[in-house]
């Protein structure tokens, strides 16, 4: 078998902080394949996003610190390359797509701007910027496109925002596509029509993409694989449709049990119980 | 009856039970304050930080001497005189200049000894100038002293009535302040202190008329946001009075931006007094303030030989109280905000 | 936008009557007549003189009257003279605006350009030993008295060493060694001050979310930091940096005094000196004037910083 796209082995990852130590993740391992799209699942501080900023070590430093573990990018570990190695690697193989489109973009330049940074960072081959950034725009499902790029983030809608962001994301041809939480910050139906633009991406891009959510809902038609994080480490990864249906951990049949399911009057809603899951 | 009353106000006693009671005042306040769980995190962290224990450590210092210097005893050729006089009674009195640790005076054709050592040399009229700078404490401590009694309350309570009323409250408040700020402050001070004289208690009152704003800005500011706070509300709900909503739970929530803008306020005051001072609207003539040596001192530069070490002296004390006090001001504010620092 | 500028200055017409208040009420209710005539006549013109004198000025009106007569010569820029020199005060003020922007400008420009750098810097190197002693040395640099620092540059660098005249002004080629020396100071008591304000700007911008997007984008931290941060900074800076502009035309009173500028900071410290009351009313007013200009500046240049204004 060959190398695959990303491996994690054993990975800590620590926040020093004023009031103590914060143990963020805690001895994680999972790989994943070229082309393959893995959903990790958690409650809000399991650590799902710290692990995903982790992968171009992005956290900041300090307080966070890389406790142990090793990140492999085809074979080659992220926590031991230099500066302007990682940045190399940042945007061009593995791009990421943050939960709130409203602050993650610069407010003070145009779409266009921040989509043609990207490309000059990474693909200065691309002679005509502009057809570029148009394409993708049109890729991501963006309306009349050759206008919109000249707006300033405030002037798009909160969707129109993420869309943009997914954009700039894809722009430089990642090997890998990190969304945290992309739709969270959007209203349902837009959140519909983020994930539906992401399977349809993925069926015409070959990448990989890691799904950060808190919500089980959304991964069932999108990801291949999925990880559930409970406090910082993983505490049970497999098929997702093996997962839904025949759920392992106590902790993870919570989480499905928190899916809205149509039709279904609930009569109470189902909370988890932190102190038995600790226990275990 | 007015002769009186003067007279009892000038009386050394009167004014040393003053300086006990605010020393006092500040120290309960300080008290007070700490039973607060913020201000308690704030100590927590403040003992961790030892450029703000330094600084903290000088400016006890600087009050202590202005201290000692502003209570008064019996005794010595005026009637009364300061505890600080007494401790410095065994400095030895010279005819006139003299170089810091020479044995003779400055320019003396007939090299006539000193009757002692001074390490800091002396001034013209042959007064050891350590002593000096250090008597000099007390004006920089009174000016300071009186302009926070002006100011600090003036714009803590104004700053919570506008931020907890809003409305006509603040649109008033926001009019004064927004057209005491756009007065250049110099300006301003020096304005009013041409029409109302020279002298300690009118450069105090200049000062504290000038001073508020800033802190009015900062406390309603942060009066705004506690007010949003649901306790607040429930305290509203509960039906408590409007008094006891300002008194209990808003002032002890903004006394530490009243803490931090006493100590950076008063950086900014001791230099005001200076620069005042020396452009002739400040203390009166005969005060020793660092303002006036600095003052004195430039004409002795150009003397031959330059006589450096009182002006050295008064710009070296001034200097460090206003960067110890500006650096506790920083550290206090680190402690009790961590996230900006 | 038209519409926000025409707000502004609606909005600074109380606040300039509420100025020209406060001065009026230093100058004509805390003084008597009498006590003026007396303060530029002398004490012994009596009588008659006295009289003319106060009758002449409208100091015998009522006092709804000389307010009314005080505003509308302050706003028609009608000053009076001065009670010492007796020279007009407009005239005064005009004369002394070319040498005190001479020292302002460029000192304001090296400042600014000194603490952004600074303030980048140490944001750069955020939180390191570095970063520490460059704040300790921007805080010492403002804990410095201005006249200290004249007077030790004077009597070292220009009466010791001769690099500099101590003192002096010119228009002619060579001006600028007389301009030298202030022009530093008038920097180095403003870099201290300025960089612990940008720092604290840029600080704040770093925790933003999209600084960490253009980190995940593969921009370098010089980049982001230039570029990035920088121009999001630019907008909270605007209002700092041209709230300077009173004090770029009204001069540094000290530094201009003690380096024999003849700017409005010399004519003012003389007025004080001389307690030539009028000048001081005058620059108050000329000051406060600037600063609501300066408010109205500050708008329009955030539109054109901000798309988020501007576009609105
Ligand atoms: N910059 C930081 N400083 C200190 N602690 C941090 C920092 N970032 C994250 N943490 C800690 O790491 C833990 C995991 O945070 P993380 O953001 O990964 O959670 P998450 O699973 O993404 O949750 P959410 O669904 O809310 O995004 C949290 O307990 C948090 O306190
Ligand atoms: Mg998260």
């Amino acid at each position: 078998m060959s190398t695959p796209l990303l491996e994690i082995r054993n990975l800590s990852i620590a926040f020093h902080t004023e009031t103590g130590v914060v143990e963020a993740v805690r001895g994680i391992d999972f790989t994943l394949a070229k082309g393959e799209t893995l959903a990790i699942v958690g409650e809000s501080g399991s650590g799902k996003s710290v692990t995903g900023l982790a992968l171009t070590r992005l956290l900041p430093e300090p307080p966070a610190r890389y406790v142990s573990g090793e990140i492999l990018l085809e074979g080659r570990d992220v926590l031991k390359m230099k500066p302007d190695e990682l940045r190399r690697i940042r945007g061009n193989r593995i791009a990421y797509v943050f939960q709130e489109p409203s602050t993650s973009l610069n407010p003070v330049f145009t779409i266009r701007w921040q989509i043609a940074e990207a490309i000059e960072l990474h693909r200065p081959e691309v002679c005509d910027v502009d057809a570029e950034i148009v394409k993708y725009l049109e890729l991501v499902g963006i309306v009349n496109p050759r206008q919109r790029m000249n707006d300033y983030p405030h002037q798009l809608s909160g969707g129109m925002q993420q869309r943009a962001m997914i954009a700039m994301a894809l722009v430089c041809h990642p090997d890998l596509l990190v969304a945290d939480e992309p739709t969270t910050a959007l209203d349902v139906t837009i959140q519909a029509q983020i994930i539906d633009q992401l399977k349809v991406l993925k069926s015409q891009i070959d990448m990989a993409i890691i799904l950060i959510t808190h919500n089980f809902g959304i991964i069932s038609g999108i990801a291949d694989r999925v990880a559930v994080m409970f406090r910082g480490k993983i505490v049970e990864q497999g098929p997702t449709a093996e997962v839904l249906r025949n759920p392992q951990h106590p902790y993870t049949r919570a989480l499905i049990d928190c899916i809205p399911k149509l039709g279904q009057r609930r009569k109470r809603l189902t909370t988890i119980d932190h102190a038995a899951l600790e226990a275990l | 009856m007015k002769e009186t009353l003067e007279r009892l106000w000038e009386h050394w006693i009167t004014q040393d039970l003053l300086v006990i009671a605010g020393f006092a005042l500040v120290f309960w306040l300080l008290r007070r304050g700490a039973r607060n769980e913020r201000w308690q995190r704030a100590f927590q962290r403040m003992k961790r930080d030892r450029s703000g224990l330094i600084s903290l450590a000088v400016v006890l210092l600087y009050l202590g001497i202005g201290g000692l210097e502003m209570l008064r005893i019996p005794g010595g050729p005026y009637g009364t005189r300061s505890i600080l006089d007494v401790f410095t009674a065994g400095v030895a009195q010279e005819k006139t200049y003299s170089a810091p640790l020479a044995d003779e005076l400055l320019n003396s054709p007939r090299h006539e000894k000193l009757n002692g050592r001074h390490l800091l040399g002396t001034d013209v009229l042959g007064k050891d100038v350590l002593v000096q700078t250090l008597k000099a404490c007390r004006t920089a401590l009174i000016i300071g002293a009186l302009t926070s009694a002006i100011y600090v309350p003036l714009g803590a309570l104004l700053g919570i009535l506008a931020g907890y009323f809003r409305r006509r409250v603040d649109d008033v408040v926001q009019y004064l302040y927004s057209t005491l700020a756009s007065i250049p402050e110099v300006l301003l001070l020096v304005a009013i202190l041409m029409v109302l004289g020279k002298g300690l208690g009118t450069m105090a009152l200049a000062l504290g008329v000038t001073g508020w704003v800033t802190l009015c800005r900062l406390v309603r500011g942060e009066t705004m946001r506690q007010s949003e706070r649901p306790y607040v509300a429930a305290a509203r709900a509960l039906g408590q009075s409007h008094r006891n909503i300002v008194l209990r739970h808003l002032l002890p929530n903004v006394m530490h931006l009243v803490l931090i803008s006493f100590v950076l306020g008063f950086s900014g005051i001791v230099l005001a007094e200076a620069v005042l001072s020396y452009l002739g609207v400040g203390a009166p003539v005969g005060t020793s303030s660092w303002g006036a040596m600095i003052d004195s001192g430039r004409s002795e530069l150009a003397r031959d030989p330059a006589v450096w070490w009182n002006i050295s002296a008064a710009a070296t004390a001034l200097f460090i109280l206003v960067l110890s006090l500006n650096i506790l001001g920083d550290s206090l504010r680190r402690a009790f905000d961590p996230k900006r620092t | 936008m038209f519409n926000y500028i025409i707000r502004r200055l609606l909005y600074s017409i109380p606040i300039l009557l509420g100025v020209i208040l406060i001065t009026f009420t230093l100058d004509s209710v805390m003084m008597t007549p009498n006590e003026k005539a007396s303060r530029v006549l002398g004490p012994k013109a009596v009588g008659k003189t006295r009289t003319e004198w106060i009758h002449n000025r409208g100091l015998d009106r009522p006092m709804p009257v000389q307010f009314v007569n005080y505003v509308k010569n302050l706003v028609t820029f009608n000053f009076g003279t001065t009670w010492v020199t007796g020279r007009d005060l407009s005239e005064t003020f005009l004369q002394g605006v070319g040498p005190s922007l001479c020292i302002t400008l460029p000192g304001f420009f090296a400042a600014l350009l000194g603490s952004l750098g600074l303030a980048l810097f140490q944001v750069f190197v955020r939180n390191s030993p570095v970063d520490r002693v460059l704040t300790l040395f921007s805080v010492a640099l403002m804990s410095v008295p201005t006249m200290v620092y004249v007077i030790f540059a004077q009597a070292f660098l220009a009466l010791n060493l001769r690099y500099f005249p101590a003192y002096g002004f010119a228009y002619e080629p060579g001006m600028l060694r007389f301009l030298l020396l202030p022009i530093v100071i008038f920097m180095l008591i403003n870099i201290g001050y300025d960089a612990r304000l940008y720092r604290a700007i840029f600080l704040e911008e770093i925790g933003q979310d999209y600084v960490r997007t253009a980190h995940a984008k593969g921009v370098s931290t010089a980049r982001v930091l230039a570029v990035h941060v920088f121009k999001n900074g630019l907008i909270a800076l605007i209002t700092l940096v041209v709230a300077q502009l009173p004090k770029l035309i009204l001069g540094s009173l000290l530094i201009e005094s003690l380096f024999g500028i003849p700017g409005i900071g010399s004519m003012l410290v003389q007025a004080i000196q001389t307690g030539d009351q009028p000048v001081v009313m005058v620059s108050v007013f000329l000051g406060s004037a600037l600063y609501l200009l300066s408010l109205i500046v500050t708008d329009i240049l955030y539109a054109w910083a901000d798309p988020r204004i501007r576009l609105s």
